[in-house]
């Protein structure tokens, strides 16, 4: 009895430093986003050749100001990744969010619909899912142009199934549920049913995969800046900056390093927030 | 014309040619109390299904008609339907604990229907739910309506079904094996509800179970059914003292008794189930032409 509430305890902790330290650097990311135009110590695009390739604050011939270095071309890499972020959060937000409204409707109304519906959904998604997600979203770009509206739309294009699948095979599950019958037998439309009875059922997994998709949306968004077709290079972009220090990795490891950092934190921390908020909000696992 | 009558009923998976049910008739009478029984397989809760119109997507109906209180329900557009059976019929499904919505109070699962079909304001309909609470003995029912499903017993869960099976006073209740997934102890006491309620609110009851002792107890008539066939169609009283069918016979004698615990487990004979399969053939033969 006492090994058992201990464990409970100890699981039940452990969501909780998951989630907290997720939402700390998440909420982090948000200010910084928010405030970078005020915040970053340096212009990100202002160029100095004579103070190409500082090296960050703690290593031999840095400059004050430029706590983690410039690149070969003078520009301050804490402030560029603090504007990038810009673009990064808002990738991450928009696609990831009408990439879920989108997904879930149509793996919603496949699962419990099922019949010509679903047949025509799950087609879709099989056709979709034999793509190269990363050609496909290159060639889409390549159609629609570069552009933030472009990299949000590809990823919308390229990621519904993702949700669609998922949730239809919830939406299946729980519409095999006596409660789903006797709601019928009430005299609840089918819709009504589907909106009512199974959507609040579902929504924990749409949560989860919301968080993890607002991950997959960053690195997207780096791969295209990555291939250089994100938005116009000017902007300050992660995976811009990841491409510009990888040609430089031998002279300069901070040019590469502190972006990708920064990236990966912030996938990780998106997806641990999924995981966080399912332990606490999900009727069944709590 | 009874308050149910199922006649000719003929059930299939869709593009499959043998039948689930295989024409069954029966009839409910307004206040009756009727048992359906049968082995596991044998389609008792598919009868159910397809008088509250909650088939299985695969399966559909090759023939018959179910007439309730008058109207003949696979007749009619789907919308209608839905609102004839919302407001005459209800069920009380066979697992307490997949019956409720775990995501939702348990208040509004009990006065949706109230709200939706007879378009009751939601303090009329609150009130309603409050007093059957009440009725199925759940101690403080103001606490339990804000309740999630998750916190309540299984036997807690029985009572609540049960309580909203009978909330909008219809006139039929479908309980599908509403004891089997419960405790032996509860068993008891939800079935003495279940009659209880049933007397006092004069419901019709289509009982579906294969517990020949829960017949004995709480019926007035029953059909045997084995292999979507009604093998014997017969008042309660008259079944027990002499079974018609030879199959019904052999079922009688498979029950356990108290009074002789060792000699009363017979099986089923060989040459009743040869000649029921036979009869089944028999039937289909007939069907199919």
């Amino acid at each position: 009895m006492v090994d058992l509430t201990d464990g409970r305890g100890r699981v039940r902790r452990r969501a909780g430093v998951r989630l907290w330290l997720s939402g700390l650097w998440l909420g982090l990311l948000v200010v910084v986003a928010l405030l970078a135009p005020w915040i970053a110590p340096k212009d990100p695009l202002a160029q100095d050749l004579f103070l190409g390739r500082l090296p960050p604050f703690w290593v031999a011939g840095s400059e004050p100001g430029y706590w983690l270095g410039t690149d070969s071309l003078g520009r301050d890499v804490l402030s560029r990744i603090m504007h990038g972020a810009r673009i990064a959060l808002l990738v991450a937000l928009i696609a990831g969010t009408v990439t879920g409204l989108l997904g879930a409707t149509l793996g919603l109304l496949a699962g419990f619909l099922r019949g010509w519906v679903d047949v025509v959904i799950s087609r879709m998604i099989d056709i979709w899912m034999a793509f190269p997600p990363v050609l496909f979203s290159i060639l889409l770009i390549a159609v629609l142009g570069p552009g933030l509206t472009s990299i949000i739309i590809a990823i919308v294009v390229i990621d519904w199934t993702r949700f669609a699948r998922v949730i239809r095979a919830e939406a299946m599950a729980q519409g095999a549920m006596d409660y789903v019958a006797s709601s019928r037998v009430a005299g609840r439309g089918r819709l009504g049913t589907m909106v009512e009875e199974i959507l609040p059922n579902v929504l924990p997994t749409i949560v989860v995969l919301l968080t993890l998709e607002m991950g997959i949306a960053v690195i997207v968004e780096a791969i295209l800046s990555f291939v250089n077709l994100s938005i116009s290079t000017d902007d300050p972009t992660w995976g811009g900056m990841i491409a510009e220090g990888r040609s430089a990795i031998h002279q300069s490891w901070w040019v590469l390093v502190f972006p990708l950092a920064t990236l990966f934190l912030t996938v990780l921390s998106f997806s641990q927030l999924g995981e966080g908020l399912k332990d606490r909000f999900d009727p069944v696992l709590r | 014309m009874p308050f149910l009558q199922v006649s000719n009923l003929s059930l299939r998976i869709i593009g499959e040619t043998p039948r689930l049910l295989r024409s069954v008739s029966l009839s409910v009478g307004a206040g009756e109390v009727r048992a359906l029984v049968g082995e596991s397989g044998a389609g008792k809760s598919m009868i159910g299904k397809a008088i509250l119109g909650i088939l299985p997507r695969a399966v559909e109906v090759v023939e018959g008609e179910v007439w309730l209180d008058g109207q003949n329900l696979l007749a009619m557009p789907p919308m209608a339907r839905r609102r004839i059976i919302g407001a005459k019929a209800a069920l009380i499904p066979q697992d307490p604990l997949t019956a409720l919505n775990p995501s939702r109070r348990i208040g509004p699962q009990i006065t949706d229907r109230l709200v939706h079909i007879l378009g009751w304001d939601r303090a009329r309909a609150e009130s309603r739910a409050l007093a059957l609470l009440e009725e199925v003995q759940i101690t403080d029912p103001a606490r339990v309506m804000r309740a999630y499903p998750h916190e309540l017993s299984g036997g807690m869960r029985q009572r609540i079904l049960i309580a909203s099976a009978f909330a909008a006073e219809p006139k039929l209740i479908v309980a599908d094996e509403p004891t089997t997934a419960l405790d032996v102890t509860v068993q008891k006491q939800i079935l003495r509800l279940i009659k209880g309620m049933q007397e006092r609110h004069g419901t019709a009851l289509l009982f579906v179970t294969h517990d020949l002792g829960v017949v004995s107890k709480v019926c007035q008539s029953l059909s045997v059914l084995y292999a979507g066939m009604v093998v014997e169609d017969a008042p309660v009283r008259d079944f027990f003292a002499a079974p018609r069918h030879a199959y019904s016979r052999a079922l009688l004698a498979a029950t356990p008794k108290y009074t002789d615990p060792e000699g009363s487990l017979t099986p089923v004979p060989q040459t009743v189930m040869d000649a029921v399969r036979a009869e089944v053939a028999a039937a289909d033969g007939v069907w199919h032409g």
